[in-house]
Parts: structure tokens; C-alpha cells; sequence
């Protein structure tokens, strides 16, 4: 396909148009994934089915051959779905959502030019063709036609296939721009002919508020022109309808031009009149059946075309009987042959063949991109790995406390080491996925929320491809969409404001993701206003969240963003400051095992910095001693830890010690009480204070007795496992075979606390209470 | 004075390619992103043509055309629905409900511009 015509002179959209699809498909995104697990109403399927379209008709403009075969068939079944010729099962399901994917590869590829593997996708094309073509069969055999018919006959052809391709191939040639190409095929006479029309509209011509005279008109253009008007039917003053038709017309127009030019003159109007037209005195070479094919290279030719060609294709199946092809089965014959050609065309420019034998063995080879797995079964594979990476651990503390210094046994342990780390990791990228879904409904949440506040933002996102736990992802979305709203409500200033501050009007926000260690870091910043410090603590003194003799430092001062109903905001936009705020955001990521911070610079911006673990099947984890027991605390709570003095710690009046840290008191929760550990450090001054943040920005002290190291653990849940505890969310087992709890530090603050010194047993394990459980009988937890 | 064209369509890819060409040949255009802001538009705003697309949240081409046609002074106005594919049943349900004529995706600058002109000439 040439670049003339439109390809140079739209190019320019391009952009534009990469920008709707991301928007698109993250959308279908979403759709699809509840069409997998659900059957969705039509109101859900035209959705769908408007998305594949869309990105049908850019592609088709943009000359995206491989994008507009892919998603012609794909939006054929979407439409069989659509009027119910095709019904909702699993298979179908599979298979659109498998659609989407290609489509998704397919579009990033036409938008970074990158090329894809010849048969790309070949497979779910596929098997799109083989839900159409047996819904279509379904369809001939209910109408009574054999089956065994030939493709040509078939009532109820499916609309794609060879003819479909066709099409697009045929649309593409009308395309192009020079005049002689619409005319390619008809024999051309330079002679003049007359031709003589007769021209009778209907009412209906001039609802459809098309014009006689315009018709006229454009005749006149095609030659010498006579007209006669009829009035035979014009009926008597008071009988007349406004509305309605009575003139008729009678032309003879004599020319050069084909007589499809002449029919294309009344293209739009043909059904909503009486025509006929012949050539008075027939001229050599034109076929008066030609009617307006290839008329305007617009509409009707491309159809024509269309079928035309789908008539050979149809044909084929004939053809294909001499060739050395083995299938037998007519209903084989009706579909193969013309099947894996059509895809082959519709992905890739490449041959494939045409033998159902050799295209059965040419799929087995194909490459297949991805499969799409039950997560039931991921999630097994995930907490198999993990155990097995814990009996790893064990037997690796085995093997130092038996043969400490058996070499062989050392390097074995060390190699299974290796292998059942990469392992781990191998299984854990299975759920893995590019954080692309959930940025690519960015770009449309600014573009309406800035034309909704009048204010001019760009997005500039960075990092896509940073690949997350698919459970995470789906998490993520919300705390972004209501930072970035937040950022262009609070933070980027209004073009004039801008301007005045000596920046440019257009604000920009940045959001990245990247990977650090075992977390994804996202960044999201803006160059607005950035936190007005001063502003924050007299609203924060007014609200009562801060004490008026606080003292605060600066990064404390702006983390009072998070509080719970705080807003910065100075009126209530429809777009945030409704009370929900920061403070959701912060216990959502929390609820992730994530923090997320934020920094801020008066007048220059704000930068928010999320950092989330990259999965939820494995925790980092502080493992902490308390008296015999072992305890996790998730790392990202952690602020920080120190071993306070006497005078640091106090006890209220009403029960319940406290710690001071710079001015601050924290409450000081010791584990021991709380979970009835024995021969635990009692006195805080002789332990360590872990100062950990609740997802409400609450900050508590947690007495232990020492810290023994950080350390990534397999999560094992309590309820499924045992018994939800209070306190606890999960469990792990360390190296040593023993488990230890993972603490729950939301809840860890209402829990009561044994009065200190009472002991009501001595029991071995760690203890805790399943939650309905009387407090004096501590139960030990069986792993 | 110039002519004033609606274009319709919910991608925007497609409304700024109509938008670009049409511009280009000296005419107003007016941008809908579905059919109920074409008609809000229109509520408020004459124009001489309407370039429409069929499948669109909201409200489709087909209803947009019905309720535009259903309104005393859209009875003349010409309205050109764009299709895909020029598919026939989708030509007969922009027909049906009173359209002027059809326009296929994709379509080249030139060819929309002959068939603008075609229903809605210059004066």
C-alpha cells in the first residue's frame, strides 16, 4: 500500500490514535476480565464490541493491514455475539479474551513498528474463524440447507473469513487516490453514448433530506444534459402535501463516462425512488449490469468487491478437490481451505498451507505467545514453592547443625539453594504482569479531570513495563486514580496561576514505576504549588489533629496529608476533597504491605513515592524475638527502632505505658502481654522499641526483646490454616521448622493486655488465642 | 458564509481526521463525542451538515439520526452516517432511520470531500 493519499495526509493522527487505543484496551482490559468470570449483559458486549471496532476503523485508516485483519474477525464474532448468533460459553469467552491479547500485542507493535512473529495470533484467529464458521453451519442447518453444500451456498455465511480480508483488501485499493483505478475493469470508451434516465423519486427521498436539484446538478457535470420535467402527478392544489413527491424527471444525458459514474449520482437515493437507465444507443463494452460498482471507491464497490472476491473464495473449496489435499469430510472442506489463508492474510503477508493436513501440523508449530491458566492453579504452584522453599531452608539449618563439615553435602545444599530460589522466582513472574494496565487509564483520567477544573496538564509516564503481582495491580488502580486526581486538583495550579508564578501553563505529572529490591517503586510528581507547610499546620492545629505545642518536623508536618479527613483543598471540587482523602489512599497501600510517601517542595511541586511488595505470597519481614518466641513484623511499617531509656518510658494512670520519642508519645504495646509469653524481657528499657506505623498513621511502640534480622517469608494463612487470631495475619515457617506469626499491627492495638507478671501457663509453641477463644486458655498452633 | 459540519463520532481519532479534512476545505466543524452531545450541540447551534458514526456509547448514529429527523427543522439538513466496511444491514438501518448517505471508513481526504460536496454544495 502506497503512503499517497491518506496514509501521508492523516499520518499526523497517528498519535492520537495510539493514545485511544491504550485508552481502549485498558478498558476492554477490564471488561474482558469480567467476561471471563461472568456472563455479561449487551450493554457490556457493545462495549466491547464499539472498542474492537474503534480500533478497527484507525487501523484501517492508518493502513495497519495485520491489526485491521486481526480485529475484523474479532469484531465479527463480538457481533454474532451481539445479535446471538454466537452464545456466551466458556470456549467463547476463552477465546475473546485470548483476542484481546492479541489485539493488545498487536496495536503496541503497529505503534512501536515493531514486527511480530509471521503467524502471530494466527492461533486465536483461529479459533475465532472456527466459532464463526461453526455458528454459521449451526445457522445453515437450522434454515434447512444441507450442511453438506457447498461454502458458496451456504445461506448463512459467516461475514468474514476470505471475504472479509477481501474486503479490507478491497477498501484498501479504493484508497487509492487516482481517478482510472475506480474504473479498473470496465472497459472504457472514449465515444460518446446517451443515455436516457428516468428519474421518479418517493416521498421517503426527501426525508432522507436529499435533494432533486443537487442530482441534477451533479449530472450536468457528467456531460451534455436535456431535462424534461413530468408534472403528470401533481395533484389538484388542495390534495397537495408538502411532504410528499410529485415531480418526476426525464434526462438524456450524453457522455463519455462509464454508466456506473451515472448510477453513483443516485447512489443515495436509489431505494427512495424509480429509476431506470440504459444507454439509448448502447455503446460497445459497457455492461449495463455494472451498475455502480466501483463507483465511488466508497461505498457500495467495496462490498461488490467484497463479494466478489468472496465468490472466488467460495469457489475454492471446488479448486481445492484437485488439490493433493487428503480431507474427504465436505464440512472440512468448506472451512479449512479457505480458513488458515485467510488468517495467514490476515496476520502476516506469509504463505501458509493451504492442505488441512499441513495446517493442522503448521499450528502444532506455531509458536504459541501465551496461554491463559486458571489462577487457581497458580496460586497452588506458588504455595507449593513455597514450602518448598521453606523444607529447603530446613534442611539447608540441618545439614550446618549435623555435617558442618561435609563439603559435598554443602555444595548439594548450596545448589538446591540457588534452584529453589530461581524457582521461587520463576513461579512468582507467572502472575506477573506489566503495571501498563493499570497506567494506561491514566492518561484519560487527567485529560478529563483537568478540562473539568480549566486547567492544562500533561502526563508523562515512564516504566510501564515493571511488571507486578497480578493481585497487586488490581489494587493499585484506585489509590492512583485518586493521587492523580488529587495532584491536578491540589497540587497543579490554574494557567494563570501558573503564569504568574513565572511556569509554564501547561502543568506536567510524572508517574513512573521502576523495581527496587523485592518492591516496585511509583513515583507520581507533579511541578503544581507544592505543600504549603504553614498552611497544613494551622489546618491541622484548627482540626484538632496536632497538639497546639507539637512540634513538628517537616516531613511530619506534610505527612499530616494523610490524616483522616484532612484536605488540603480550600473548596470542595466535585473532583476530590469530599473527605475522602489521602488518608484512604494510605491505608489502601498499607493493606498491601506497602508505604508510601511524599515529599514537597513549596511552589515547586510534590512527589509521592509508593512502595509497594511485589507480591502478597511473600512478606518482607523483621523477625523479632520475645522471650522464646519468634515474631514477624511486615518491614514496610517499620519506622524505625531504638532501645529507650528508663525516662523514655512511662505508665498511665489508667494501665498502659507509653514511650516519648523527641516530644512525641507513642503508645508502647508489649507483646508479651499480649500473647502471654514467658520468660519475656518485661521491662522495655532492657528490649528493643520497634516504632511501626498503622495504615491509619497511627504510630505505636512495640516492645521486644531483640531484633534478629530481616528476612523474606512464604505468608501462610492463618484462616485457612488454623484459625483466624487476633492480632496475627498470617504465618510463616522459618528455617528451623518453627513458625512464627506475622504480626498484625492494625489490630494489635486493641487487643487487651495481660496485667504484667501474671502468667497463666507455661506452655511450649508459640501461643495465641483464636479470637473467640476465653483469654485464659492459650492455645498452642499447630503448623 | 461558510458551511457548518457536525461530525459525530466517539473516537477522536476519527472526528479530528474528518474535522482536519473538512477544515482544510473551508468549513466550520463542530465536534460531538456521541449522541447525546450531538444533540446538545444541535440544541443550540445550526449547522448544514451531520457526519455521524453508528456505534457509540450513549447514544448511536441509527438514534441520533431518528431523533434528528423526528425535529422540525433537521428535516433537510443532510446527514451522512460513517460506516465500517460498508457493512449493507448497517447502510439499511442509517437508511431507515433518515440518513442522506453513507461515507465507509476508512475513507480518503478527497473521497470525503466529493461526497460532502455531493449532498451539501457549496452556495
Amino acid at each position: 500500500m502506497t503512503t499517497g493519499g491518506q496514509g501521508g495526509e492523516y499520518a499526523q493522527f497517528k498519535a492520537t490514535f495510539f493514545e485511544e487505543c491504550s485508552e481502549i484496551l485498558a478498558d476492554l482490559d477490564g471488561r474482558l476480565t469480567r467476561l471471563q468470570s461472568e456472563a455479561i449483559d449487551a450493554e457490556e458486549l457493545n462495549a466491547i464490541f464499539r472498542a474492537v471496532h474503534s480500533i478497527k476503523a484507525g487501523a484501517g485508516a492508518f493502513n495497519l493491514g495485520s491489526l485491521v485483519g486481526f480485529s475484523h474477525t474479532f469484531e465479527a464474532l463480538l457481533d454474532w455475539m451481539r445479535d446471538g448468533r454466537i452464545t456466551q460459553n466458556e470456549r467463547v469467552a476463552t477465546a475473546v479474551v485470548h483476542a484481546g491479547d492479541v489485539l493488545a500485542t498487536l496495536v503496541a507493535a503497529a505503534q512501536t513498528d515493531s514486527p511480530v512473529e509471521p503467524d502471530f495470533g494466527a492461533d486465536v484467529a483461529e479459533e475465532l474463524q472456527a466459532l464463526l464458521d461453526e455458528a454459521g453451519r449451526r445457522a445453515a442447518g437450522a434454515a434447512g440447507a444441507a450442511p453438506s453444500a457447498t461454502a458458496g451456498s451456504a445461506p448463512a455465511r459467516p461475514p468474514v473469513t476470505a471475504s472479509g480480508d477481501a474486503r479490507d483488501a478491497a477498501s484498501d485499493r479504493s484508497e487509492t487516490p487516482a481517478a482510472p483505478a475506480l474504473d479498473a475493469g470496465i472497459t472504457h470508451t472514449d465515444s460518446l453514448t446517451c443515455y436516457r434516465i428516468d428519474f421518479v423519486p418517493r416521498a421517503e427521498l426527501f426525508r432522507h433530506a436529499n435533494e432533486p436539484l443537487l442530482l441534477i446538478g451533479e449530472l450536468q457535470r457528467l456531460g451534455t444534459l436535456e431535462t424534461t420535467l413530468r408534472d403528470d402527478r401533481l395533484p389538484a392544489l388542495a390534495d397537495m402535501d408538502p411532504e410528499d413527491a410529485y415531480f418526476a424527471w426525464t434526462f438524456e444525458l450524453v457522455t463519455d463516462r462509464p454508466q456506473s459514474e451515472i448510477a453513483e449520482v443516485f447512489e443515495f437515493v436509489d431505494a427512495d425512488c424509480d429509476l431506470t437507465l440504459a444507454p439509448v444507443l448502447p455503446a460497445a463494452g459497457e455492461d449495463a449490469d455494472d451498475d455502480d460498482a466501483d463507483g465511488w471507491g466508497l461505498f457500495e464497490p467495496d462490498a461488490q468487491d467484497a463479494e466478489a472476491e468472496a465468490g472466488d473464495h467460495d469457489a475454492e473449496p471446488h479448486a481445492a478437490g484437485a488439490e493433493p489435499s487428503p480431507t474427504a469430510s465436505p464440512a472440512a472442506a468448506t472451512r479449512t481451505p479457505a480458513t488458515p489463508e485467510a488468517v495467514a492474510a490476515a496476520i502476516a503477508p506469509t504463505a501458509r498451507p493451504t492442505a488441512s493436513g499441513a495446517a493442522n501440523a503448521a499450528q502444532a508449530k506455531s509458536s504459541v505467545s501465551s496461554i491463559r491458566v486458571d489462577l487457581g492453579r497458580v496460586d497452588r504452584l506458588v504455595n507449593m514453592v513455597g514450602e518448598l522453599v521453606i523444607t529447603q531452608a530446613m534442611l539447608a539449618q540441618q545439614l550446618q547443625e549435623s555435617h558442618g563439615g561435609d563439603r559435598e553435602s554443602i555444595r548439594g545444599s548450596d545448589e538446591l539453594a540457588t534452584l529453589t530460589r530461581e524457582l521461587q522466582e520463576c513461579v512468582m513472574a507467572i502472575r506477573m504482569q506489566p503495571v501498563r494496565s493499570v497506567f494506561q487509564r491514566m492518561p484519560r483520567l487527567v485529560r478529563e479531570v483537568s478540562a473539568k477544573l480549566d486547567k492544562h496538564v500533561r502526563l508523562v509516564m515512564s516504566g510501564e513495563q515493571t511488571e507486578v503481582d497480578k493481585t497487586v495491580i488490581e489494587e493499585l488502580a484506585d489509590p492512583l486514580t485518586h493521587m492523580i486526581r488529587n495532584a491536578i486538583d491540589h497540587g497543579i495550579e490554574t494557567p494563570e496561576a501558573r503564569i504568574a508564578a513565572g511556569k509554564p501553563p501547561e502543568g506536567t505529572i510524572a508517574l513512573s514505576a521502576a523495581h527496587v529490591g523485592s518492591n516496585i517503586l511509583i513515583h507520581l510528581e507533579d511541578d503544581g504549588r507544592g505543600i504549603d507547610r504553614e498552611r497544613l499546620l494551622a489546618k491541622a492545629l484548627a482540626k484538632g489533629i496536632i497538639a497546639a505545642d507539637a512540634k513538628l518536623s517537616d516531613e511530619e508536618i506534610d505527612d499530616l496529608i494523610f490524616s483522616p479527613g484532612f484536605s488540603t483543598a480550600e473548596t470542595v471540587t466535585d473532583v476530590s476533597g469530599r473527605g475522602v482523602g489521602m488518608d484512604v489512599v494510605r491505608r489502601n497501600i498499607v493493606n498491601l504491605g506497602g508505604r508510601i510517601q511524599v515529599q514537597s517542595q513549596l511552589g515547586k511541586g510534590t512527589r509521592f513515592t509508593l512502595v509497594i511488595p511485589l507480591t502478597l505470597a511473600v512478606l518482607d519481614g523483621m523477625v523479632v524475638a520475645v522471650g522464646a518466641e519468634k515474631y514477624i513484623l511486615p518491614l514496610t511499617s517499620i519506622i524505625e527502632s531504638f532501645r529507650p531509656d528508663k525516662g523514655q518510658v512511662s505508665t498511665l494512670a489508667g494501665g498502659g505505658d507509653v514511650a516519648s520519642i523527641r516530644g512525641q508519645f507513642y503508645r508502647l504495646v508489649q507483646l508479651h502481654r499480649i500473647f502471654d509469653v514467658p520468660s519475656a524481657i518485661t521491662e522495655p528499657w532492657r528490649g528493643i522499641v520497634v516504632l511501626v506505623e498503622t495504615a491509619s498513621g497511627e504510630k505505636i511502640g512495640i516492645a521486644v526483646d531483640e531484633l534478629l534480622g530481616q528476612q523474606q517469608v512464604v505468608i501462610k494463612s492463618l484462616q485457612e490454616n488454623y484459625d483466624p487470631v487476633a492480632g496475627i495475619s498470617g504465618a510463616t515457617i522459618l528455617g528451623n521448622g518453627r513458625v512464627a506469626l506475622i504480626l498484625d499491627i492494625e489490630n494489635l492495638t486493641r487487643l487487651p493486655e495481660r496485667p504484667a507478671g501474671r502468667r497463666a501457663d507455661a506452655g511450649r509453641g508459640p501461643t495465641a488465642r483464636p479470637i473467640d477463644e476465653p483469654a485464659d486458655v492459650p492455645l498452642a498452633l499447630s503448623a | 458564509m461558510a458551511r457548518r459540519v457536525l461530525a459525530v463520532d466517539d473516537s477522536k481519532t476519527m472526528r479530528d481526521m474528518v474535522a482536519f479534512t473538512l477544515r482544510g476545505a473551508g468549513f466550520d466543524v463542530l465536534e460531538a463525542e456521541d449522541g447525546v452531545r450531538a444533540l446538545s450541540v444541535l440544541s443550540s447551534q445550526s449547522v448544514d451538515l451531520v457526519i455521524t458514526d453508528i456505534n457509540m456509547p450513549n447514544m448511536d448514529g441509527v438514534t441520533l439520526v431518528r431523533q434528528l429527523r423526528a425535529k422540525p427543522n433537521f428535516k433537510s439538513t443532510p446527514i451522512l452516517i460513517l460506516t465500517t466496511e460498508g457493512g449493507e444491514d448497517k447502510k439499511a438501518d442509517g437508511r431507515a432511520a433518515g440518513a442522506t448517505g453513507w461515507i465507509v471508513k476508512p475513507f480518503a481526504p478527497d473521497k470525503l470531500l466529493q461526497v460532502v460536496n455531493k449532498v451539501c454544495p457549496g452556495r
